[in-house]
């Protein structure tokens, strides 16, 4: 079981961070708190710097000012509290394995060096693969999924690890519909049980149901916080250019309000 | 008559790395280059090949069967691509060497009687050419030379002739299409006439080291130029010093020519790689660690303009607190202090930082630059 | 020359014993490391690295002088072949050269400079080429039982290490981000990989020869990519097809005359990649085409609501 961390710090803390790409920022000066037990969206325009800053927290790219902190201690510290998601086209799907192998790839940093998954991890990855409605998958070739069932094996392969709070990078990015019910309902049941979500996402016109926190990005943090309370037309604009809200035709703004959470 | 041979070999070297430079800046730029190795591998079994077909070793057959097989090599690679059974890579690394092996199992099981030298076709030894002559009325011209010569006015011509369609297949593939030109022609013309070339070049230079010719000059073009045409010009200008300056190096140490050529090219490389104006290393660390600098300092104006007028805004401009902030070194973030101070963006106060007028304007415009 | 007289001399011959366990844990070698450098889409890594660690096998000989040491050889080779991976990734991360000219740059200089080396060595232009032979179209008929010994050694501590970090080397091929997030040192292990397999390209190089090194690499992984979906069976199958090709190739390079060992180790192991393609069991492309049809009839027989693909496809 995950040990429970014995703080009151945030479970996430993003303290100034600055991320730069040969000298040009792609995250600048971003300040977030995110307590325990948060469904937040990330959005932003193309190159806003979301997936940066999902790596950036991971400790996958190296900022140049600034540092993140996850229940009040550094990442490498941590690890084992984080689960991270990846955007799906980051791997070759010809590749010869399972998706049971796969979600038990989840599992390799807990074993450690030098030890082979067993029993038990294939019980633990079995297990993963239920909660995402992939059991009957197990043995499958991972180049014969579909795009919404290799979305939920690489969200079984983080929620195998059992952890603290979960990244996801556009996890509902071309899913059919059964899988994007399939992940909302996830993501949900990970809030009750007392999961920290932050999850990239691409699609404005869902992320009001989604969840109920967001995080407007733009190179800069526009603004954070409760649904509602952020998702304006006004934080939009900032965040998007002013044509965003013909595209948006939709959006009432501030008067929207998200329904009750389920 | 005949010319002297230091002559010869000069001029067919250097014609060697004209037309190497003309066709691979499109290879580079392509980024086909290993199919340049690829078929300049396969050349042998052209060679075998040829000489089953035609019973004759005479250039003319050679350079046919060899441009065919040059053909073959990319077609085959592309049709083990198509069956999405490998990636692209594979499939060149699958293709020529078989194709390799068979054309030297077939010269050594079936013209063993014939001296067909596979090591000369793929290593060469340009000291010879200057005494395998022709003659042409009143001159004993080096075959080679002759050979080398036609081959790039050929390549010279299709460049110039079909310059607007390289250039367009080369960078805008589908836009060629869409317009008319037929891009995949394109391609395997430049195939053809990279594969008869490297059979002409394999007297002088080899087949491997005519690889050296194809690659890496244009590749040094490329971090000294902008545009296409000074690109080509350039390669070719590189490639001729290269084969020059590298044989009187051959002279005096006593080595092989051509071997000492593409080394020299190495070098000529080497030194581009790291001394180019603006895409070289040394250009590159030099304009890293300016920008360094000059980001971090915008970074601080950014920070304290974030934190003005905030309530935590005490602990985020004192000048102790930053660097625990913003993770940076205390003496760094001395220096950039020191520095934002001079370009009299901030003021200090004691411990605590103040922007400037100026100081606020400059961040303010950074923030609206970047949403 | 009939089976049972082969099979004699392979037992009692020791030059074809020797020749014969070679060339058999060369293939072993190189299929397991083959698999890796086939999947990370680094086939042609083999060819550079091969073309690139003719200086360091010069140098390593002028400063050995004429002790004939074989590893001596084979460091000289792994360094510089290492040097030149080491000089494409500095070219290919910190200009706009991309990879495979990058490669191919490193190909053609080393090797040029390892020519001239070469040919000083020989001390006259001609000669140079005598003894480039060896290295262009490998030699088997010349290896003696140390080399033999070395290469198993080699062999046993390259397969060994990527035993041990089998799982991590999985993970760095199919999700090299996923396994830094998860804490290990994605950059080491890279690094590590690519040694192993400089380890038995090197090897390699004085069987099959500079030029065919790529094939011997990554040709036992194409072929049995198409038998199978599981990495660890790939890699098996891929051990077993270079050893055969390997000892195919070896034997009848050993018996028939003119026919050096490196191209004949590579038609052979060309066959195998063709009949794989065609007939393997996972992918081949007969199959393929015959379950296509399958489903077609199926389909047509049907009508509209049949399931056009069969369970599993």
């Amino acid at each position: 079981m995950t040990p429970n961390p014995t703080t009151n710090a945030p479970a996430i803390a993003v303290n100034d961070l600055t991320v730069a790409y040969r000298e040009k920022p792609v995250l600048w000066d971003i300040d977030l708190q995110i307590q325990p037990g948060t469904l937040m969206g990330i959005v932003g325009p193309n190159g806003a710097g979301k997936s940066t800053l999902v790596k950036a927290i991971l400790g996958l790219v190296k900022p140049a000012a600034g540092d993140v902190r996850i229940f009040g201690k550094p990442y490498h510290e941590q690890r084992q509290l984080v689960g991270y998601v990846p955007q799906r086209g980051s791997v070759d799907w010809d590749f010869p394995t399972s998706v049971l192998d796969v979600v038990m790839m989840g599992l390799y940093g807990k074993l450690g060096w030098g030890r082979r998954p067993g029993k038990r991890e294939r019980a633990l990855a079995l297990d993963s693969l239920e909660k995402v409605g992939m059991a009957s998958f197990a043995s499958r070739q991972i180049s014969q999924l579909s795009g919404g069932q290799q979305q939920r094996a690489f969200l079984a392969r983080a929620i195998v690890q059992d952890a603290a709070i979960y990244l996801m990078d556009e996890p509902f990015v071309g899913v059919d519909a059964t899988t994007e019910q399939a992940i909302l309902t996830l993501l949900r049941e990970l809030q009750h049980v007392g999961k920290t979500v932050l999850v990239v996402h691409h699609d404005l016109e869902t992320v009001s149901e989604a969840f109920d926190e967001i995080a407007i990005l733009n190179v800069e943090l526009i603004a954070y916080g409760a649904m509602h309370a952020t998702f304006t037309a006004e934080n939009l604009r900032r965040a998007y250019g002013s044509r965003i809200m013909a595209r948006l035709s939709m959006l009432e703004p501030a008067s929207e309000v998200a329904p009750a959470s389920a | 008559m005949e010319l002297d041979s230091s002559l010869t070999i000069i001029l067919v070297c250097s014609l060697v790395a004209v037309s190497g430079a003309v066709l691979g800046t499109f290879l580079v730029l392509r980024r086909m280059a290993m199919l340049s190795d690829a078929i300049s591998h396969s050349i042998v079994f052209g060679i075998a090949a040829g000489f089953l077909v035609f019973r004759s070793l005479d250039t003319v057959p050679m350079l046919i069967s060899s441009g065919l097989t040059g053909l073959l090599t990319v077609m085959l690679t592309e049709l083990v691509f198509k069956t999405r059974l490998v990636k692209e890579d594979a499939a060149v690394g699958l293709v020529f060497p078989a194709l390799f092996s068979l054309g030297v199992v077939l010269i050594t099981r079936y013209a063993s009687d014939i001296h067909i030298d596979i090591d000369a076709a793929l290593v060469g030894e340009v000291i010879w050419t200057p005494f395998d002559t022709i003659t042409l009325g009143a001159w004993e011209i080096s075959r080679a030379l002759v050979t080398m010569a036609i081959l790039t006015t050929i390549n010279l011509a299709f460049i110039v002739i079909f310059y607007k369609e390289l250039k367009l297949a080369t960078f805008d593939a589908a836009l060629a299409a869409a317009l008319g030109f037929a891009p995949g022609i394109i391609h395997y013309a430049l195939m053809g006439l990279l594969s008869v070339t490297a059979v002409g070049a394999f007297d002088a230079v080899g087949a491997i080291l005519f690889i050296g010719f194809v690659i890496v000059p244009p590749a040094a073009a490329y971090l000294l130029t902008e545009r296409l045409s000074p690109m080509i010009v350039v390669a070719a200008i590189i490639g001729v010093v290269g084969s020059v300056v590298g044989y009187q190096i051959a002279l005096v140490i006593d080595a092989s020519v051509s071997g000492c050529m593409v080394m020299t090219l190495g070098a000529i490389f080497l030194l581009t790689l790291i001394f180019a104006p603006n895409r070289g290393l040394l250009a590159g660390w030099r304009r890293r660690r300016r920008q360094k600098w000059e980001f971090a300092v915008q970074l601080l104006t950014m920070h304290l303009l974030t934190h003005e007028g905030q309530p935590e805004e005490g602990i985020e401009s004192s000048v102790r607190a930053l660097p625990e902030h913003l993770n940076w070194g205390a003496d760094f973030t001395g220096q950039i202090v020191a520095r934002a101070r001079a370009s009299g963006w901030i003021a200090q106060d004691g411990d605590r930082l103040r922007l400037t007028d100026g100081g606020r304007a400059t961040a303010r415009s950074l923030r609206m630059g970047a949403a | 020359m009939e089976l049972g007289e082969l099979l004699r001399q392979l037992v009692f011959d020791y030059t074809l014993r020797t020749i014969v366990l070679g060339c058999a844990l060369l293939g072993i070698a190189n299929g397991a490391l083959g698999a890796f450098a086939l999947l990370r889409r680094q086939s042609l890594i083999g060819d550079s690295l091969s073309h690139a660690a003719l200086p360091g096998v010069c140098i390593a000989f002028l400063l050995a002088g004429e002790t004939k040491n074989p590893l001596i050889l084979l460091i000289g080779a792994a360094i510089s072949g290492w040097l030149g991976s080491v000089l494409a990734a500095v070219i290919t991360q910190n200009t706009r050269i991309k990879d495979d000219a990058a490669q191919g740059i490193v190909l053609a200089t080393f090797f040029g400079t390892g020519y001239v080396l070469l040919s000083l060595i020989q001390s006259s232009a001609g000669a140079g080429q005598a003894g480039l032979d060896k290295y262009l179209f490998g030699s088997a008929a010349s290896l003696i039982e140390r080399d033999v010994q070395t290469i198993a050694v080699l062999s046993i501590v390259a397969l060994s290490v990527l035993g041990w970090f089998y799982k991590e080397f999985k993970l760095l091929a199919f999700d090299g981000e996923f396994l830094a997030s998860l804490g290990f040192p994605r950059r080491r292990l890279e690094l590590l990989l690519t040694s192993l397999t400089v380890i038995v390209v090197v090897v390699g190089l004085q069987i099959v020869g500079v030029i065919l090194m790529v094939a011997m690499l990554i040709a036992p992984a194409a072929a049995a990519r198409q038998w199978t979906n599981r990495l660890s069976a790939m890699i098996g199958i891929s051990m077993f097809v270079g050893a055969a090709a390997g000892v195919i190739g070896a034997v009848v390079s050993a018996l028939e005359a003119n026919t050096p060992t490196g191209p004949a180790i590579v038609l052979a192991l060309t066959a195998m990649v063709i009949f794989s393609f065609a007939f393997g069991a996972e992918r081949g492309l007969v199959w393929n085409a015959l379950r296509a049809r399958r489903n077609r009839r199926t389909a047509l027989a049907h009508g509209s609501d049949a399931p056009v693909y069969a369970a599993g496809d």
